[in-house]
């Protein structure tokens, strides 16, 4: 057994202490928010924040969170109210929505670390996230948008 | 608009009572039938039943329930191009009912839910919408009619004197009834025989951008995806494949694997070994510890320049089958004023959706469910019956939302597997591949080589287009026989969409022994990389600007010379800043007319993409929101291809594995996009794949300009570039 913490929850897990974070997620814990892209952590579609730092949790052993505090897009907000996802759907970002969580949990710790991002930030912080779909365009803009609902003075 | 088109006199719509009460309206297609003739809505539909009788939801299109929840079921699969919002719309807008309120269901298989263009249930060549057109409207409007009929009964009034507003029937009086409320008395309703649609001029939502319907679930987690099937007692399958394409199992020593924490069996199945363990993790580890002897098959020696070179010498050979043959090619050739000849070469491609191939199973005595990720829910039903040793009708299809289609999921290689593994262990199985499984398992867009000659007369008119074209069939594989040509290879060409009095199109088949698939944009990327680059070609040879040559091969077409000329304004054609180069391309397909115009530079050999502007006019435009991100994303799809798309063999092994070494466009390197959807009043045309063809001509024209040297060969980042 291996305790972890995922959106504020203490777990025990009963998962050989290999198993990537984002199998415990998906095949232990049930939270299939998270998705599985590639195993190499080139994609980006398993992003999650631990300890609020975006993460590639395909390749992240279970041994290596323990006492960590992992969010996933389950734990972003329990009602689609965080600022990047009010964002995404005011300009209906999604397409197919496979990659989304993982664009949405890297677009969140940018925007954690980085209220005001110019576009060479957005750059920097979402090149790692791959979109077959090419809603790049969307995800920028709802970047900037997210931006500005959590800037001061922002309507709540 | 009176609705008396061919649809009307060919469907039968129903309405009704559903079992549990509310009202159903559903449609029976009786004279569509053939190959695609489900046997599962055979054995169920037994004749169209009458008004007030109770009806099973086979068919439906739409349940409206007591508690006025409105259920729109939607015939298409959701991968991202928005059927799930575009088609509730066209119902919603009949029905008189807030988008917000409804539920969506996606279909079973069902003989309704055949979609005449493609001949089968199947989402694909972008015709979703147009298919949908009028006969969703007519559904709605039929609900609509009856929910009216029976609140004017209730209040003994004419029908002429309520309207609806919102889910609800409201009468002069201001007293108003629910859908729900009126759901069982609408069932008992004579269906109506005339329908009237509202003209353009009283679209609430039609033409109206409006939110996605599912967006939400895909910013929180919960938009449910084959990947994301849970099932009690469900166990997680992985498989190996041959690693030779076309390869089969000879030997498997399954001893260490079979002894690895979690894992339930190994087993060989008619795809390849498949390891069934508790979780998805304990399998992959244990498939890495399987021994397997692979009879490796005819592959052995197949690659790049063996296929290349095969297509080739097939297209040496002959001419091959006619395709469309106007006027006197050969002879307007020889009399043109100027006449070039050309070979253009189409590398093989993969699909690489986000969401790998997957298929979960739970196999029973007496049946079969299927849920998963598809774009042809007939082929899967029919691959699991199979596979199960079932009768079709036995299997249920539950489709998923589609982690990215752009046609891999018209195949159902990733169906069997998990079938036979349910059946063998009788509990539901999910099988996933790896990324690794999917790169190196796809089914490819296949290659091409395509001659071209063309001739120009001294007035600059092409008087003369030869194109003949080699490259293996999809359609034989997937839905034969095909008899003659392949239209899937050619049809782009066939409607080339200038006016040359003399033209041919010619197609010589040749198989490369692995399987190739249908891929976005299936002819059009090809044949309109030719042909716009020939275009270029020609206008060069006859000393003219490449849009001036375009707009006078275009007489009498007001739509295509629109888009065009609105293209190279807003691009600023012939005006590009110091050290950018531009080039133009010109498409129709999916009935939607499309320019695209590049602007690139070439810094030390480097090409940098600035911008695509991009023009299109798909007629009447049902949510201009999902328009614009649909061509965004097939400029972007195209990008990926034009610049970095090709699948290389070796000994019959894809090498390419994963994202690092099958390079995908990412946000950083995205060019500035001006996309501009043109109002129009023509029938919807489809949006889906349009936009992907031109990515590469408009750029190696552009190329051209800068460096005189025609890339004639994709993709464009293996290719030397030198400035002129």
């Amino acid at each position: 057994m291996i305790s972890i913490t995922v959106n504020d929850q203490k777990l025990n897990v009963d998962a050989a202490p290999d198993t990537p974070l984002l199998w415990v997620l998906r095949d232990h814990l049930g939270m299939t928010g998270t998705k599985f892209g590639c195993g190499m952590a080139l994609c980006g579609a398993c992003t999650v924040h631990v300890d609020g730092a975006a993460t590639r949790s395909c390749v992240l052993p279970l041994s290596a969170v323990g006492g960590k505090s992992i969010t996933t897009i389950e734990g972003l907000s329990v009602d689609r109210s965080h600022a990047v996802q009010k964002a995404w759907m005011e300009l209906d970002v999604p397409q197919c929505g496979y990659c989304q969580s993982g664009q949405i949990m890297s677009a969140a710790a940018l925007l954690a670390t980085n209220a005001k991002p110019n576009d060479a930030d957005i750059d920097a912080a979402m090149s790692g996230n791959i979109c077959r779909c090419g809603t790049y365009p969307r995800i920028r803009k709802a970047i900037h948008r997210a931006a500005e609902l959590l800037g001061p003075g922002a309507p709540k | 608009m009176k609705a008396t088109s061919e649809l009307s006199r060919r469907d039968f719509l129903n309405a009704g009572a559903t079992v549990g009460g509310g009202f159903i309206v559903a449609l029976t297609v009786p004279e569509i039938g053939g190959r695609w003739h489900s046997a599962a809505a055979a054995a169920t539909a037994a004749g169209a039943p009458a008004a007030g009788k109770s009806i099973g939801q086979l068919n439906a299109w739409l349940k409206i329930a007591r508690d006025n929840s409105i259920t729109i079921i939607v015939d298409r699969s959701e991968m991202g191009q928005g059927v799930y919002t575009a088609l509730p719309m066209l119902l919603a807008e009949e029905l008189g009912i807030d988008m917000r309120l409804i539920r969506i269901e996606a279909a079973p298989v069902g003989d309704a839910y055949i979609n005449p263009g493609n001949g089968g249930q199947v989402t694909g060549t972008s015709n979703s919408v147009q298919d949908a057109w009028e006969k969703l409207r007519m559904a709605g409007a039929t609900a609509r009619t009856m929910l009216v009929s029976a609140a004017a009964k209730r209040w003994q009034i004419d029908p002429a004197q309520c309207r609806v507003s919102n889910g609800t029937v409201v009468n002069a009086q201001g007293k108003v009834l629910t859908y729900g409320e009126l759901a069982d008395a609408a069932a008992k309703e004579p269906v109506p025989k005339e329908l009237k649609l509202k003209p353009k001029s009283e679209f609430q939502l039609v033409g109206k951008s409006q939110p996605r319907l599912d967006t939400p679930g895909k910013v929180d987690g919960s938009a449910g995806f084959g990947l994301d099937i849970k099932l009690p007692g469900m166990l997680h399958a992985v498989l190996a494949q041959s690693p030779v394409l076309g390869g089969k199992v000879k030997n498997v020593d399954s001893g260490a694997a079979e002894k690895m924490p979690g894992v339930h069996r190994v087993m060989v199945t008619s795809s390849g070994v498949v390891v069934v363990a508790d979780h998805f993790w304990q399998a992959l580890q244990a498939r890495g510890a399987l021994l397997i002897t692979w009879d490796s098959g005819a592959n052995v020696h197949l690659d790049n320049a063996g296929i290349h070179a095969l297509l080739k010498k097939t297209a040496a050979a002959g001419v091959g089958l006619s395709a469309r043959n106007d006027g006197n090619v050969d002879s307007a050739l020889k009399s043109a004023k100027q006449s070039l000849s050309a070979a253009y070469y189409l590398p093989l491609l993969a699909h690489a959706t986000m969401e790998p191939m997957n298929c979960t199973a739970d196999v029973k005595p007496n049946g079969c469910d299927l849920y998963v990720g598809t774009q042809v829910q007939q082929v899967a039903q029919a691959a699991a019956a199979t596979a199960a040793g079932l009768e079709p009708a036995q299997v249920r299809v539950f489709t998923t939302l589609i982690g990215g289609g752009f046609g891999r999921r018209l195949d159902i290689d990733f169906v069997p597997a998990a079938v036979e593994a349910s059946k063998a262990l009788g509990v539901p199985v999910k099988v996933i591949w790896t990324r690794e499984d999917d790169m190196t398992h796809d089914t490819y867009r296949p290659p091409a080589y395509e001659e071209v000659s063309g001739g120009v007369d001294a007035a600059g008119k092409v008087v003369a287009w030869k194109l003949h074209i080699t490259s293996p069939s999809i359609t034989a594989r997937m839905f034969p026989p095909v008899k003659g040509v392949d239209d899937s290879v050619i049809e782009a060409a066939v409607n080339n969409l200038y006016d040359v009095r003399n033209l041919s199109v010619s197609y010589s088949r040749q198989e490369i022994g692995i399987d190739v698939g249908y891929m976005r944009s299936v002819s059009h990327a090809p044949n309109c990389f030719v042909i716009e680059s020939f275009m270029d070609e020609l206008a060069a040879a006859a000393g003219k600007n490449p849009y001036d040559f375009r707009l006078a091969q275009l007489t009498n077409k007001p739509r295509q010379r629109r888009v065009l000329q609105l293209a190279a304004e807003r691009a600023g054609w012939g005006k590009a800043p110091a050290g950018r180069y531009q080039g133009i391309a010109l498409m129709e397909g999916y009935t939607t007319h499309l320019a695209q115009v590049a602007e690139i530079s070439i810094e030390h050999g480097q090409l940098k993409v600035h911008k695509i502007t991009c023009v299109v006019d798909c007629g009447q435009m049902v949510n201009p929101r999902i328009v614009e991100s649909q061509i965004e994303s097939g400029i972007i799809f195209g990008l990926t291809a034009a610049l970095w798309g090709e699948v290389t063999l070796e000994g019959g092994r894809v090498q390419q594995t994963n994202f690092h070494n099958y390079r995908l466009l990412r946000n950083n390197e995205v060019p500035e996009l001006d996309v501009h959807l043109v109002d129009g009043d023509a029938a919807p045309g489809g949006i889906g794949e349009a936009a992907v063809p031109l990515v590469a001509p408009a750029i190696c024209n552009a190329i051209f300009t800068a460096t005189g040297t025609r890339l004639r060969e994709l993709p464009i980042g293996k290719q030397k570039l030198q400035k002129a």
